[in-house]
Parts: structure tokens; C-alpha cells; sequence
């Protein structure tokens, strides 16, 4: 069964780590993703004015889209995600909105679109046991910390994926990997999002503490499921004076990529290139146990 | 029938009950508890004269207690109440719950919860301290005799097994199983504990019926934000309540649940739960302001050196006396007041960290705190719903019951001879909950007296009446 998939701008160039393990482990699952036939940028953002309606219209298309691909799109990115369940959920609430959004759209949404992320997908239709069922290298000894940041799980009621305060999803998703999940305060605090184009200071201060907290709990690693979390969290960690990465610096990991790890995929596969810090040699701290594995 | 009811014995119900008897008529009095008293019997001092509340709640249990025309029904709850169209009357069937105790026996000496050798986290303590498994609410109950609270009775559950089958009829020696423990019967001096003490059922005649039934406080399992009660260090206002009051679980010394410290840094939240559609109640619950600032003084002059810091929206004291109370709180006792919410709070190193806004300066705040208390909303009864189907009452959306109209009847229910008073129409604080208690006691009376005068004037019309004077004419439509 394949899965109707919207990869979104991010995860096409930035982000393509995220894109290249998701995929890899969507396939190994027996659920691999397929393209929208037609896609274009989410819009990125989700209007905060109530009666802005021509900020849903690139959203409302991609819902259309996905109408036309059978009425199911799934993505990995945490920024799509929300941005088409809030309009999907907004449209439903608002017909009018639909309505007018329609006249401008060359494919009219008829409001039956089902949005998912791949997150909600392995708890609800894999299960975690079926993911521990698929692990060949079990993440043993390996100490991530969960960070969801704010776009995938808020607003609770619109979005809906899990606890928004004490969510679960990540922490289920390690121990699955058999990874020791760090449960740590900052697990649901802003990251500082879009500021790093404005002012990148704040979320460079911002991220650098979410860190920090991980790091004194006792994580390796952080985990998340947003691009924009791990490009804030990962860039925080560069060294401003052109030294090398601090000695205690934490790598910043895709879920995906940590499962494609452990489902004993493909090297390529794991997009582990391009971070800031380096996670690569998280595998090699981490004890000849799982080295061995690795390399066997 | 000139025999009022009272549902409710907190402090609403009293004021009523008191009011109606000592104008010479008899008063039934229900409350579900093992005794009178309801939430102000847990408060510390009350607003904003800082009385103690049970020195100025005592003389009126005790009288309450002793009144020749008071009959009091604790531990009990009204099942039932018919009306009696042909007499004007209603008919309330209490059940009086199974103390196993016989309060005409007990002496209220205080052994048994000496002796008991279990214990169990209270409610009357707000999860802040403990009550043995036979026990009375407080000190001071009325009446001073004690309950078992039989689904944490050793001896009961272990009668329980045995009449049940669930443990073999004899035991290892080849005797018949007993039940085990029984401490409380073994050493009661005039054997009052009654193991096979039944509910019992009485039927009450009443010509009228006042609904004190009160409130409860939003649970803070509910406040995500909050910590949903699995912060340590995060409790709710009544708890931090007992945590003042001298009779409470510390003695009246200030100390946070988890290591018994005393907190040098206290972070006060308001509207936890209230004004808050998206995790809490819309409405504003009204005390809170209050009874905050109230909590701030009186931790100020148990630790001198401590630290109050308050959270709030808006500062609501409207009130003799409240304003000039709020000020005092802020400029004599040194609370810091703090216009903004609280995002999200979590455990660090032992404190608990709290992160809000101050939207005066514009400013982030973080405080390590080391007690964190919420002015948790003011709510319904969760047993509103079925208090309203038993008399036909009308309540809100959010289970406060409906005056036949808010603003020129607020005691009145619509239903003749029902009146109402206090928290259970809404959040109050005590000054409007009796002066409401004493207005539907003076609405009850006025019934009764009207009753007398109806038969008296009724009777002098009829002779009138028959002399033609009051004649209706025919013309006048």
C-alpha cells in the first residue's frame, strides 16, 4: 500500500536528510510514499487572521490535490503538517471560506481530505510493536532526548496528533528503536521558529538553551520531527568564532533517521550528512556492541 | 407544613438553618459529610478581615448542633422528594450512610483514631495530609463522632472476603475465618463501633426546602499548562489552605508536600481554570483575587523572609474593605504582583520553575519557585445534576443552579417553596453566601407566615365575602 505523500520545499533542499531516511523507512515498512502528482510550497506559515483567506488558497490546492490522489496525504515535515491539517480543519468549520478560496483554484476542494503525519501513521496503522517487530539493530545504550517544539502537536484541538503539553509520540517512537528516551523540561518549548531570518540571535539563545537542558539531563542526542526545529537546534551549536564544534555539542536527529538506523537500512539511506554537529560519530560512542553491528 | 429543609450544611446551610429555627421553626438539615461545616471549616483565616475561620464558624456548628429544633442528618443524602400537591408539601427521603458507628453510644473520646492503624490521604486535607480510616472531618467537627470510611476498613473489606467466598471459610488452625483487625471495636470503652450497621432510610414532611448544596474547585489534573498534578510542589488553593490553618496536617506551619521544607519562594497562579475557555471554566470564579492575596499575607507573616509572587489578569476586589486588602497585600506585605499568565512550569534541581509573562515590562519571567499554588476555579457539585432532577431545578450550562430571575429574585427557584442560597448558584464568597443563606431563611419564613395568614385572611374574606362587600363584579373583566 502506497502513501500519498507532500515532501514540501524543506525537506526537498534543506532538509533532504529527513526526506531520504523517511522514505527509506516508509519502504522497509511495507507503506512506501509517493509523491503528490502535483505540489507546490504549503505557504509555510497558517494565517493568524481569521478572514485572510488568500493565505489558504496554496494549502486549500494541495488538499485538492490530495483529494484527487485518493483523499489521503501524509508528510514528515512538521511545518506542512500543520499548516494543511489547520486549513483543513478550517475549511471544514468555514464553508464560506471554501467556497471563496474555490472561485480562485482550478480544482475545487470538496472538503474530504484526510492530513496525517507519518509520526501518527506508524502509532496508528504500524503500531509501535510493529516497528520494534522490524528493528535488526536495537538502539540500545543510545540516550535521545524527544523534542516536538510547537508546529506538530499546537493547537491541540485543531492538530490533534497527541498530548500538546505531555505528548508521547517521540518518546514511544525511541523506545521502539529500543533508544533510552531523556525526558526533559524543554520538550515542548519554542524553538524561536521563523525568527532565525529575522532576528537570529533569539532563537540561537533559545535553541542553545533547549540544549542545554537536554544535554544536563543526560541525552547524546536530540530528536525531532520539524526542519525548522533542527536547523535552529543544529545551527545554534555552530561555533561563532571559527573553532570546531564544541567537544559536548548534541547531534540534532530526524526520527526517520534513527529508525533507519535501527531497521538496519542502507547507509545511504540515512542522510546523515550536512549537520552542524556531526551525529555520525554518535554511533561509534555509543560501544563496540552496536559498531559491530553497524558494520556487520 | 411550617418544617423547613435544608440541603447543604456548609456555611450557607447553617446561616439558614439557624435563621429559620430560632424564628420558632423546625429545620431539617442534610449534608453528605460526617459533619456541618462545608469548605469554610477548611479555611485557614477568611477575607478580608484575616478571622479564623473556625473560631468564627464554631459558635454557629455548635449551636446548630444543639438546637431543640434542628434535626440534623449528617453522613446522609437526599435520595428523593415528592410533592404532596393536596397539602402543599414535599416528601424528602434521606439515606443516612452506615458509620458503623452508633452515635448515641459514642462519647466522641477520640480513641478509636488514635488506635486505628491505617491511614489514608484525606480529601477534607486536600491531598495534603492524612486521616485515619475511622474519623472525623476536623477537631471541631459537629457532630464530634467519628465514621468509618468502609472501602479502606481493614475489618470491613476482610468481612467483606469472607461472606463472599473469596477467602476459605477456615482457617490454617481449622477455625473459622474472622475478620481481621477490628482495633477501633477491641478498644472503644463503650462499645459503640456496630459492624452490621446498615443504611438507614428516613422520610421528612416539609412545607418548604432551601438548596445550599455549595461548590467545588476545578481539578488541577485538568491544568496541562500546570503541570496536571504531576508537578511536585504544584497544589491548589485549599490545599495551601490546610497547609495554614493550624489545625491542619502541618500544625499551621508552611511546608511543601514533597520534603516538608519551608518554601522561601512562593509563586501564586490566578485563574487557574478560570476565564480560560481553552483548558478551564469562561467565567471569572470571583474569590480568587481575594482569597490569593489573603494566602500572601498569611504566608508573609509565617516566613517573614519568604517570597510571594502572584501571576494574575486583572485584580477583581470589588468589596467593603477588598480593595484597601489588595493594597495591603502588595504594599505591607511584599507581594510581588505580576500582570501576566503563566505559560508552562516543570521540576528542576528540586524547585519548580515557573515561566510566564509580566506584560507591564514587557518581559519574560522565570522564577524558581518552591511552592507553586493555583487559584483553581470555583465549579459546581459534580452531583448538581442529579440535586436538580431530585427538586426540578433549573441549572447552567455549567451546573450552577437558575434563579427564576438573577436580578429581582436570585433565592427563588420557580418552584414554590424551593429557594436557594449560596455557591451552589454560582461562585461566592462568604459574606454574599450567608447574607443570600439568611435572605432564602427569610423567604422560608415569610411562606410560612404568609401560610397562617393565608387561612386567617382567607377565613376573614369568606365573611366579608358572604356580606357582599368584596363581591367580584361582573363588568370588571
Amino acid at each position: 500500500m502506497t502513501i500519498p505523500y507532500f515532501p514540501g520545499c524543506t525537506l526537498s533542499t534543506q532538509a533532504s536528510g529527513y526526506d531520504r531516511s523517511g522514505r527509506a523507512v516508509a519502504a522497509a515498512l511495507e507503506m512506501p510514499l509517493e509523491d503528490l502528482p502535483e505540489w507546490q510550497c504549503c505557504g509555510a506559515t497558517f494565517p493568524l487572521a481569521t478572514d485572510n483567506s488568500m493565505a489558504l488558497v496554496a494549502p486549500t490546492r494541495l488538499l485538492a490535490e490530495a483529494e484527487r490522489a485518493g483523499g489521503h496525504v501524509t508528510t514528515l515535515c512538521a511545518i506542512c503538517f500543520h499548516v494543511l491539517r489547520r486549513t483543513q480543519v478550517a475549511l471544514a468549520e468555514k464553508p464560506e471560506a471554501l467556497e471563496r478560496i474555490n472561485w480562485f483554484t482550478e480544482t475545487p476542494y470538496e472538503g474530504g481530505a484526510r492530513v496525517s503525519h507519518f509520526l501518527g501513521l506508524l502509532r496508528d496503522e504500524v503500531g509501535w510493536e510493529g516497528v520494534t517487530a522490524r528493528v535488526t539493530r536495537p538502539l540500545a545504550g543510545l540516550k535521545v532526548a524527544p523534542y516536538y517544539g510547537c508546529l506538530l502537536l499546537r493547537p491541540e484541538r485543531e492538530i490533534g496528533l497527541d498530548d500538546a503539553e505531555t505528548p508521547t509520540l517521540l518518546h514511544d517512537c525511541l523506545a521502539a528503536l529500543g533508544a533510552e528516551a531523556v525526558s526533559f523540561p524543554y520538550e515542548v518549548e519554542c524553538c524561536g521558529a521563523y525568527l532565525s531570518v529575522s532576528q537570529p540571535e533569539l532563537p540561537r539563545q533559545l535553541s542553545q538553551e533547549i540544549v542545554a537542558s537536554a544535554r544536563a539531563h543526560g541525552a547524546q542526542a536530540l530528536v525531532t520531527a520539524c526542519p525548522l526545529c533542527q536547523y535552529n537546534l543544529d545551527s545554534a551549536q555552530r561555533p561563532q568564532n571559527g573553532e570546531g564544534v564544541a567537544a559536548n555539542a548534541l547531534p540534532i536527529l530526524y526520527f526517520t533517521q534513527l529508525m533507519a538506523v535501527a531497521l538496519g537500512l542502507e547507509e545511504e539511506s540515512w542522510g546523515l550528512e550536512g549537520h552542524v554537529v556531526d551525529p555520525r560519530p554518535l554511533f561509534e560512542k555509543i560501544g563496540d556492541r552496536l559498531r559491530s553491528r553497524l558494520e556487520s | 407544613m411550617e418544617r423547613a429543609l435544608i440541603i447543604g450544611g456548609g456555611i450557607a446551610g447553617i446561616q439558614a438553618a439557624l435563621d429559620i429555627a430560632n424564628s420558632g421553626y423546625e429545620v431539617v438539615l442534610v449534608e453528605k459529610e460526617p459533619s456541618i461545616g462545608g469548605h469554610m471549616a477548611q479555611l485557614s483565616e477568611t477575607f478580608p478581615t484575616l478571622d479564623c475561620s473556625q473560631c468564627i464558624m464554631t459558635p454557629r456548628t455548635v449551636e446548630v448542633g444543639h438546637h431543640e429544633l434542628i434535626h440534623l442528618y449528617t453522613y446522609s443524602e437526599v435520595e428523593r422528594v415528592t410533592r404532596n400537591e393536596t397539602r402543599g408539601t414535599y416528601t424528602a427521603r434521606i439515606r443516612r450512610r452506615a458509620t458503623y458507628v452508633n452515635w448515641d453510644e459514642c462519647t466522641g473520646c477520640g480513641t478509636c483514631q488514635e488506635k486505628c492503624p491505617f491511614e489514608v490521604v484525606s480529601d477534607f486535607e486536600r491531598g495534603v495530609g492524612t486521616r485515619k480510616v475511622i474519623y472525623t472531618l476536623s477537631p471541631q467537627a459537629v457532630p464530634n463522632k467519628p465514621v468509618i470510611d468502609a472501602a479502606n476498613c481493614r475489618y470491613l473489606q476482610s468481612k467483606a472476603d469472607i461472606e463472599a467466598g473469596r477467602v476459605p471459610a477456615v482457617n490454617k488452625r481449622g477455625k473459622p475465618a474472622k475478620p481481621k483487625c477490628g482495633a477501633c471495636a477491641i478498644l472503644c470503652p463503650v462499645g459503640a463501633i456496630e459492624w452490621e450497621q446498615e443504611d438507614e432510610i428516613f422520610e421528612e414532611e416539609v412545607g418548604a426546602i432551601v438548596v445550599a448544596t455549595g461548590y467545588d474547585l476545578f481539578p488541577q489534573e485538568q491544568l496541562k499548562t500546570y503541570g496536571a498534578g504531576r508537578v511536585p510542589d504544584v497544589i491548589d488553593g485549599m490545599a495551601f489552605e490546610r497547609l495554614l490553618s493550624a489545625s491542619g496536617p502541618t500544625g499551621g506551619v508552611v511546608r511543601r508536600p514533597s520534603d516538608g521544607e519551608i518554601p522561601k519562594e512562593v509563586v501564586f497562579i490566578q485563574c487557574s481554570g478560570s476565564r480560560d475557555p481553552e483548558q478551564g471554566m469562561p467565567y471569572c470564579s470571583k474569590i480568587c483575587c481575594m482569597y490569593t492575596a489573603k494566602q500572601t499575607i498569611l504566608y508573609h507573616h509565617q516566613v517573614p523572609e519568604g517570597q510571594a509572587y502572584v501571576f494574575y489578569m486583572d485584580i477583581r476586589a470589588g468589596g467593603k474593605g477588598y480593595e484597601e486588602f489588595i493594597t495591603r497585600a502588595q504594599e505591607e506585605e511584599g507581594a510581588i504582583y505580576l500582570r501576566g499568565r503563566v505559560s508552562r512550569l516543570y521540576r528542576e534541581n528540586g524547585k519548580v520553575i515557573v515561566k510566564g509573562v509580566d506584560t507591564l515590562s514587557g518581559r519574560p519571567v522565570e522564577i524558581a519557585a518552591d511552592l507553586v499554588v493555583l487559584a483553581t476555579a470555583a465549579i459546581s457539585r459534580p452531583e448538581s445534576g442529579r440535586v436538580a432532577k431530585l427538586l426540578g431545578l433549573s441549572a447552567d450550562e455549567h451546573g450552577f443552579f437558575n434563579s427564576s430571575n438573577e436580578e429581582v429574585s436570585p433565592l427563588e427557584s420557580g418552584i414554590p417553596g424551593i429557594f436557594l442560597a449560596g455557591a451552589a448558584l454560582g461562585p461566592r464568597d462568604i459574606p454574599e453566601t450567608v447574607a443570600q443563606a439568611s435572605g432564602a431563611a427569610a423567604k422560608v419564613l415569610a411562606l410560612f407566615r404568609q401560610g397562617q395568614e393565608r387561612l386567617e385572611i382567607g377565613d376573614w374574606r369568606l365573611e366579608v365575602g358572604a356580606r357582599g362587600a368584596h363581591a367580584p363584579s361582573k363588568s370588571h373583566p
